[in-house]
Order: C-alpha cells, then sequence, then structure tokens
C-alpha cells in the first residue's frame, strides 16, 4: 500500500516539474544528482532514514574493514580509548601485502579447501535429507502436524544450546561412546582426530540446518498444483517419473534460492565450529570466519589487519560465487 | 501511508538505540570520594576463580562494602577461559571492569598495551616488604608496579589415596614409577594418570623435568628446539602410548575432574586452585598430594598465581585502589585460605595458625618457594597457542617429538622479533 501510494505522489510530482523549476532558477539547467532525485523526491527522503541506517551499520563497518585489511593494525598500534584518555593510533598503510602474505600461505589454503569441502557436503547432505522429508511429510498420512513439529523443533533450540549438548554426546567419555564400547566397539576419538571432528561438526550443521530446508520445499511442493500429478498418473507416469518431471522442476525456483541462502550461511557457520570443537584439534576443523575471529580476537598478539584480510577475502569469494551461481540461473530461465 | 509512518518510527527508534549503545561507557561508574573523604560509586570486578571458589571470592569482595558502605561492588565471575581477551577487547573500547583478576603472566602483555594503571604509592599497595619475592616479581613492568598479587601457586601430583592403597602403589617421584606402575593399577581397572592435553600449561613440568624451559630470556633465545624440548615431548607421548596416562584434546579440564572424580584415574596434575573441586569429587580425605613427578633430569613446576590490577580507563579509581588494598590484605588473603586452601602471597599470613595447620599450605608453600619462575615479557600470551597445536599433534602422531619441538621453536622465533 505505502509503496503505491508514494509511487502515485512520485509520478504527481513529476507531473507538476515543469510549472515549478523554472519559478526557481531559469539560467541553469538541473545538476545530474538533482534530475535523478528530483522525480522522486519523496520516495527518496521516504527511504532515508533506512539508507542512513543501513550505511552506518553496514556500510561503515565495511568500508573500515576493507582500510584495515590495507593497514599493519594490531592490538598494540589502533586507537584505544582509556575512559578519560585515548591513546592514537599509529598503524600505517601497508597497500596489498596483507593480502600477498595470506594468498602464498599454505595456511589460508588450507583452511579454504576444507572450508569448502564443509560447505558443500553441508549443503549437499542438508538439501537431500530436507527434500526427501518434505516428500515424506507431502502426503497424507496420520499424525502429520505431529511429525512436522518434530522435524523443525531443532530450529526452535537456539543454536548454541543444541551445540553444546553435541558437544557432550561427542565426549571422549560421552554417550556415543558408552553406547559403541557397550556393544564391544572401539571408543571413537570424535572431537580429538581431525577426521571424526570434521565428521562430528558436519553432523551437527546438518542436524541444525534440515529443518529450514524441510519446511522451505515443503511449502514449495505445497504449491504444486494437484492436477498435474493427477494427469501424468492417467497417462501412466510412475512415481519416480512424477517426481523427476514435476516435482523437481515445480521446486527448481525455490529450491535454487535455498541453496543459495543455505551455501552463504554455511560458508560463514560459526557457532558450529567455534562452540564444538573450537578449530580444533591444532586448528584442523577451523574455517574460513572463525580462523578469521581467531587471528583478531584470541591469538595473541590480536591481529586486527590480518583478520580483516581474511574478512574481505571470504565477501570476495562470496560475492563471486553469488555472481556465479545467478548466472548460470539465468542461463536455465530462472528470472531470480 | 499509515504503515510507512510506522516504518519510519521503527527505524528512529532503531537509530536512537543505536546511538545510545554507542555512548554507553561505563558512565554509571563515574563518581568517586565525597567532600568527606568518603568513598562512593561503583567498583565492578571481574575474577576468573572456578566453580568451586565463585562463591567465596563473591562473599569476600561484596565484604568491601562493610568498610565502604558508599561503594557498590559489582562482582562478575567471567570465568578462565578465554578471560584474558575479554578483558583486552573490553579495555580497548573503554568498557573493561575497574579491577581485573590477572594472571601473573598477563601483567606484563597488560602493561605494555596501556590497559593498566601504574599502583607505585597509591592506596592499593599496601605492605609492600610484606610481600614475597616471586609473586611480586610478577607485577613489575619496565620499573613500575602494575598489580598486587591475590595468590600463588605451583603445579603438583594429586592423587586418590584410597585407589593407590588398593593397587597397592606407592605415591609415585617419577614419572618412570607412573609407567611402572600402569599394570598394578590396571588390575582395579584404573588409569593411573591423566595428562592434560589442550592446555600447554600442564605441559611446562615436562619440560622443567627434562632440563629444558621455553625460552631464555636473558639471553633472548628460543630453547625449547634443545634435546630437553624433545625429550619431553617424547615424555608424554610416551606416557599416553604406554596406557600409563589418559588425555583428551578438547575438553581436558572437565574430562580431567570428571575421571577423577569418578575414580576412573588416580592421579591428576593440578594446582592449588583445585583443591575444593577434587575434595567435592573424592571427598577430603582421600585427597593426597605431592610435589611433580621428576622427569629425567630432576623435579620442575611452574609458578603461577594470579594479582590484582587496576584498569587505566577506570572511572572510579580512588574506590578501586583501595578495593584492591582490601582485597590483599593479610586478611583476605587468610579468609582465601582458610575457606579455599588457596596459598597467600604475605609472608606475614603464613604465621597465622589457621594458615600453618592448613595441609594444603603446608605441602603447597614450600613447593612455591622451588617453582620454576616463567619469564614475564609481554608476548608471553603468545606462548601458548604454538605449543598447545604441537602437544595435539604428537598426541595424535602427526608429528613425531623432533618435529614438534622445532615446529614450536620456529613459531616462537616468529612471535618473538630477533631473538635467536
Amino acid at each position: 500500500m505505502a509503496v503505491d501510494h508514494s509511487q502515485s505522489v512520485a509520478t504527481a510530482a513529476g507531473a507538476e516539474k515543469g510549472a515549478r523549476g523554472p519559478r526557481r532558477r531559469t539560467d541553469t539547467p538541473p545538476g545530474r544528482l538533482r534530475r535523478a532525485l528530483a522525480p522522486h523526491w519523496y520516495a527518496w527522503s521516504m527511504i532515508a532514514p533506512v539508507v542512513v541506517v543501513i550505511a552506518g551499520i553496514i556500510g561503515y563497518p565495511l568500508a573500515r574493514g576493507v582500510w584495515l585489511s590495507l593497514t599493519n593494525a594490531n592490538e598494540a598500534n589502533v586507537q584505544r580509548n582509556l575512559g578519560a584518555t585515548t591513546i592514537e593510533a599509529t598503524y600505517e598503510f601497508v597497500g596489498l601485502d596483507n593480502y600477498i602474505d595470506v594468498l602464498t600461505s599454505s595456511h589460508f589454503w588450507d583452511r579454504l579447501g576444507w572450508t569448502t569441502v564443509w560447505t558443500v557436503a553441508c549443503v549437499a547432505i542438508t538439501f537431500t535429507i530436507g527434500l526427501t522429508l518434505a516428500n515424506m511429510l507431502n502426503r497424507k498420512v496420520t499424525g502429520r502436524t505431529a511429525y512436522r513439529i518434530a522435524l523443525i523443533l531443532p530450529w526452535g533450540v537456539p543454536a548454541f544450546v543444541s551445540v553444546f549438548a553435541w558437544r557432550l554426546l561427542f565426549n571422549g567419555n560421552g554417550i556415543f561412546n558408552s553406547v559403541l564400547q557397550g556393544n564391544g566397539f572401539e571408543a571413537i576419538r570424535w572431537l580429538e582426530n581431525p577426521f571424526w571432528a570434521k565428521f562430528s561438526v558436519i553432523s551437527v550443521n546438518v542436524w541444525l540446518g534440515v529443518p529450514f530446508m524441510l519446511v522451505a520445499m515443503l511449502g514449495a511442493l505445497q504449491s504444486i498444483p494437484e492436477e498435474q500429478y493427477e494427469a501424468a498418473e492417467m497417462d501412466g507416469a510412475g512415481a519416480w517419473q512424477r517426481f523427476w518431471y514435476i516435482t523437481l522442476p515445480g521446486v527448481r525456483s525455490v529450491a535454487s534460492t535455498v541453496i543459495l541462502l543455505s551455501t552463504i550461511w554455511t560458508f560463514n557457520m560459526f557457532p558450529v565450529i567455534f562452540l564444538l570443537t573450537q578449530g580444533g584439534p591444532y586448528g584442523t576443523s577451523e574455517i574460513l570466519v572463525t580462523e578469521a575471529f581467531r587471528i583478531g580476537f584470541t591469538h595473541s598478539p590480536r591481529d586486527f589487519a590480518g583478520s580483516a584480510t581474511w574478512g574481505v577475502i571470504i565477501l570476495l569469494l562470496l560475492s563471486v560465487f553469488a555472481v556465479i551461481y545467478r548466472r548460470s540461473l539465468r542461463k536455465q530461465g530462472e528470472v531470480w | 501511508m499509515r504503515r510507512s509512518i510506522g516504518t519510519t518510527a521503527v527505524v528512529a527508534a532503531l537509530a536512537l538505540a543505536a546511538t545510545a549503545c554507542g555512548s554507553d561507557n561505563g558512565d554509571d561508574n563515574a563518581a568517586g570520594g565525597g567532600t568527606d573523604g568518603e568513598l562512593s560509586g561503583t567498583v565492578t570486578f571481574w575474577d576468573t576463580s572456578g566453580d568451586a571458589e565463585k562463591g567465596t571470592f563473591e562473599e569476600l569482595a561484596k565484604g568491601f562494602t562493610d568498610e565502604h558502605p558508599g561503594v557498590t561492588v559489582e562482582y562478575v565471575n567471567v570465568g578462565f577461559d578465554g578471560a584474558q581477551d575479554r578483558f583486552k577487547n573490553a579495555a580497548q573500547a573503554g568498557e573493561a571492569p575497574d579491577v581485573m583478576r590477572t594472571e601473573v603472566a598477563w601483567v606484563s602483555e597488560f602493561a605494555q598495551l596501556g590497559y593498566l594503571k601504574p599502583l607505585d604509592g597509591t592506596a592499593a599497595v599496601d605492605g609492600q616488604d610484606d610481600f614475597l619475592g616471586a609473586p611480586w616479581s610478577s607485577t613489575q613492568y619496565d620499573g613500575a608496579t602494575y598489580a598486587v598479587p591475590q595468590v600463588t601457586d605451583t603445579l603438583a601430583l594429586f592423587y586418590n589415596k584410597e585407589l593407590l592403597e588398593e593397587a597397592g602403589v606407592e605415591v609415585p617421584e617419577t614419572l618412570e614409577d607412573i609407567k611402572n606402575s600402569t599394570e598394578a593399577f590396571e588390575e582395579i581397572g584404573v588409569t593411573p594418570l591423566y595428562l592434560r592435553g589442550d592446555d600447554a600449561y600442564w605441559f611446562f613440568p615436562f619440560i622443567y623435568g627434562e632440563g629444558g624451559d621455553l625460552l631464555d630470556a636473558e639471553a633472548e633465545k628460543v630453547t625449547i628446539g634443545e634435546p630437553a624440548g624433545v625429550r619431553a615431548f617424547e615424555q608424554i607421548k610416551d606416557l599416553v602410548d604406554s596406557g600409563a596416562a589418559t588425555t583428551d584434546l578438547t575438553d581436558g579440564w572437565d574430562n580431567m575432574m570428571t575421571q577423577f572424580g569418578n575414580g576412573d584415574v588416580a592421579m591428576m596434575i593440578n594446582g592449588p586452585w583445585a583443591i575444593n573441586d577434587a575434595y567435592n569429587g573424592i571427598g577430603e580425605e582421600n585427597v593426597g598430594v605431592a610435589p611433580m613427578p621428576a622427569g629425567s633430569e630432576g623435579q620442575g613446576a611452574p609458578l603461577g598465581g594470579w594479582n590484582y590490577s587496576l584498569y587505566t580507563g577506570s572511572a572510579n579509581q580512588e574506590a578501586a585502589e583501595e578495593f584492591i588494598r582490601y582485597m590483599a590484605s593479610a586478611d583476605s588473603q587468610q579468609t582465601l585460605t582458610e575457606e579455599l586452601n588457596l596459598l597467600p602471597t604475605r609472608a606475614s599470613v603464613y604465621e597465622q595458625s589457621s594458615v600453618q595447620e592448613n595441609e594444603m599450605v603446608a605441602f603447597f608453600g614450600p613447593a612455591v618457594e622451588v617453582a620454576h619462575g616463567r619469564p614475564w615479557i609481554p608476548q608471553a600470551g603468545g606462548l601458548f597457542d604454538p605449543l598447545r597445536d604441537e602437544i595435539q599433534r604428537t598426541l595424535d602422531e602427526v608429528v613425531t617429538p623432533e618435529e614438534a619441538a622445532s615446529n614450536v621453536a620456529d613459531k616462537y622465533r616468529d612471535l618473538l622479533d630477533g631473538w635467536e
């Protein structure tokens, strides 16, 4: 409603322009900025607060992060506000040195490799399970509501609570190992061995991510008209064919969006890694964001420039991913 | 139209809230001495003590208001994990507590960053000559006093008397003794020792036991890569491989206390801060302490402990100084010893009968005197992570002890500019 309204006002303002403009300044043609702003001044003024806030909470930190990544800022040379006194910043511009350091170190490429494995594994498994469960729930079964609630439950628990619960389960003397040993198997060093630590973080993240996929895919499935299935059945299509030729194309637009979102979220999924393994053992389960946090906040001395560099690289990687993904979708005829 | 006004209002409210957050930097502390010299305002104290200790610390801190009714003490327990980073982050933004419980090795780092106020000549330092030499040395940086000692400690061997008796094992004096006792303990279904595999501090006694050290601060030399350092890595690997010790690479403290409490392990290496936890776990009569078992070159354990320090940006410095004096006073230290068995840092407290009769003080007192000093350098905080990673990699058999020692040495040379 609001949108419609402001548009009509904007058009009205545009129409009046001819009458109003000349009265002010006849000789100078309106500047480019003014020409761009004038027809929609009302709309612009209405969104101005949002623009200011967004610029404040996203634009400023972003610009500052990029700036820091071009300096040698660390905890010993940044500005420190100590109540009444302030120690002024003494860090210097160092150009692209930080980027060269990061991109030429095997450290970064190791972490990027694992982050990629982590993202692809989590998204693929989560999506497959989510779609399967959604299909199972998209039919008339008794107690459907109960199933749906149970499957959405992980979403309702704050992530840090469930991750701590998982941490207790995975503990060397936790329930999983007790069950294994009780049945005559060897205990598994879940969080102590790099392979199992990676396995554990992926499982927990899948557990956390399935409800979102489930809800999104269930919504998509329900938007497919029942008639299509009926018609296909009349034509003699089997269950698999119906899934392949009706369900999949029907959910594609939703699926492509949730996969993009899920990829970005998983790539930057800080709490699971940080709370479950703290990046350990010996840094092997550290993804790019947790590593950037460690460099900037828990590693001693805290290296703000290095951390900012990792942050900017993460941003660039995700931007490139989004552009490529969008392009490939456009080729397939999606409007996104 | 109505909706867009609503949106604008929400946005405006958000903007206001954001500004409000920005300007909130502890103005509520603003106070200080009144005209009559009586202190007022709030003193915030961040404590890092463990679960079994924090109640006593809180009570002691709050007791300050009995002396100075005008002052409100805000006690915050921040937990040991991450306390150092939390203080640094808060201090940089001007939001740190007035008084911080500071580990002995953190003082020089905080002081170098400008976060601590020199305390020489202030009310905080009271009876300087009474403080023991070793803890006092940790408060010094660049010729000034930046903290006041709270407690001192070192590591020792904690053992379960009942289990040792059951297995027929004498209290071990060397790591070799522990290895030799593996079979005797196996018969009663117990692992002899719990070894911390996730925290480098617990590794120090093993290096000292081989006659080595991380660094030689006077010669500005990294010494962990030398043969003694390699032998230390061999020792811990051997303990775990031979079944004499169990470990956990991620959740060390909880697992150690649980397993010691359940009687799954007979011994652990720990400090006075764990005494109350150990008592709660297996009963006071059952807990024995002995010097850290010797390595091949003798016995050694690190000197640890805690200090009180005053944040530079404290808005209520006068009250905070008085608070530090109160907390570090002989009476307060005596309370901590009586209730928590912690070791005083004042010579006079050791003369009190209640302290002299304390079994733990009787043991730890002499142990602290021979404890191995650590270099109080500003970079000390960076020494732990590289060492922990290599301990984990050694125990996980990714690297050999030789590689581990030389990897740590390389990382230390990166950290310590210009060291040999």
